[in-house]
């Protein structure tokens, strides 16, 4: 499996996405945000950071890039993106996913460690090392993190069997007290339809190194080195 | 002919602002009793080229594409000819 990591101005996770991917065995490589070609990638990341500064709104104006249209059009073709942090922001304003990213609801930057609970729902390569019901932690870092959709919208999400993630307590259990960030029904990641688009807001590629304290982030991205084309 | 567009933009009545309640409960500390809410968007100016109808339909087009997110966000505008 080949994956494309896009950098775009900003952007501060690109690197080390590039090598935790590399370390579950996915060889990537880095692409310029202003190219409008991705090349022969099985798996578009779009990385955290800042892109653009945030100006306007967290990821607004990386959604309209160049390269996007590419990133688009691959995940039209059921090419897999995963979107981490901003890539996530990144994936709600370019459409690929439902929903918004606002600020978070007690207005300060978060950057801690949170406990996570895999849902189960769509099967998705992208989510496929992780077990239903898995609690597991991961670090988050983000000051738009707050999920929002309309509440109908939110219903017709979990009946599909989108959410993919949940911020949960150490014993699995979600409830305000959990939630780091005040995302409706403490979503933290989320499938397309299709299951080829997966965004979240915690950080597995920070968490795939046992020098730098955590290797909970490594089942997430070797399920997807384990996926295979069909 | 230059157009001076002023865009509001702010986020849906539906969506909770924890920045202005923040600042509601600073200016209630202040003593401003009468402040019952605030809510805080951004005010986006820009000048443009032709008539106002142009103006306008080219400020429907920009807020639609990029600057107003209509999941969280919704927007309006004052268009004013302007010295070039």
């Amino acid at each position: 499996m080949k994956a494309a990591v896009i950098q775009f101005p900003g952007s501060n996770c690109d690197r080390d996405a590039t090598l935790a991917l590399q370390s579950v065995g996915i060889a990537s490589s880095l692409v310029w945000h202003g190219e409008t070609e991705i090349g022969r990638a099985d798996l578009v990341v779009l990385p955290g950071g800042f892109s653009y500064g945030d100006h306007l709104r967290s990821g607004a104006i990386a959604a309209h890039s160049p390269v996007m249209a590419a990133v688009s059009a691959h995940a039209r073709r059921g090419g897999l993106v995963l979107g981490i942090c901003n890539g996530f922001q990144i994936l709600t304003e370019a459409g690929l996913l439902e929903g918004a990213l606002l600020r978070n609801q007690g207005l300060h930057f978060l950057c801690r460690t949170v406990w996570l609970r895999a849902e189960g729902g769509v099967a998705s390569p992208l989510t496929a090392g992780l077990e239903p019901g898995a609690v597991f932690s991961l670090p988050i870092a983000h000051n738009e993190g707050c999920y929002y959709a309309d509440p109908e919208v939110l219903d017709r999400l979990e009946g599909e069997g989108q959410v993919a993630l949940r911020y949960c307590d150490p014993a699995g259990g979600s409830g305000p007290l959990s939630n780091p960030n005040g995302s409706a029904r403490s979503i933290a990641g989320l499938l397309n339809r299709a299951g080829n688009v997966f965004g979240l807001m915690p950080h597995p590629e920070r968490a795939c190194e046992p020098l730098l304290g955590s290797t909970s982030g490594y089942p997430l991205l070797a399920g997807i080195a384990q996926w295979a084309l069909p | 002919m230059t157009v001076l567009a002023r865009i509001r933009v702010s986020l849906k009545p539906s969506i909770l602002d924890p920045q202005g309640r923040s600042v509601l409960r600073s200016l209630r500390a202040q003593g401003a009793t009468q402040v019952q809410e605030v809510r805080i968007g951004k005010l986006i100016e820009m000048r443009l080229q032709g008539s106002l109808a142009e103006a306008e339909s080219e400020v429907q087009r920009l807020i639609a594409e990029l600057l107003c997110n209509p999941v969280m966000e919704q927007a309006e505008y004052q268009l004013d000819e302007v010295e070039g």
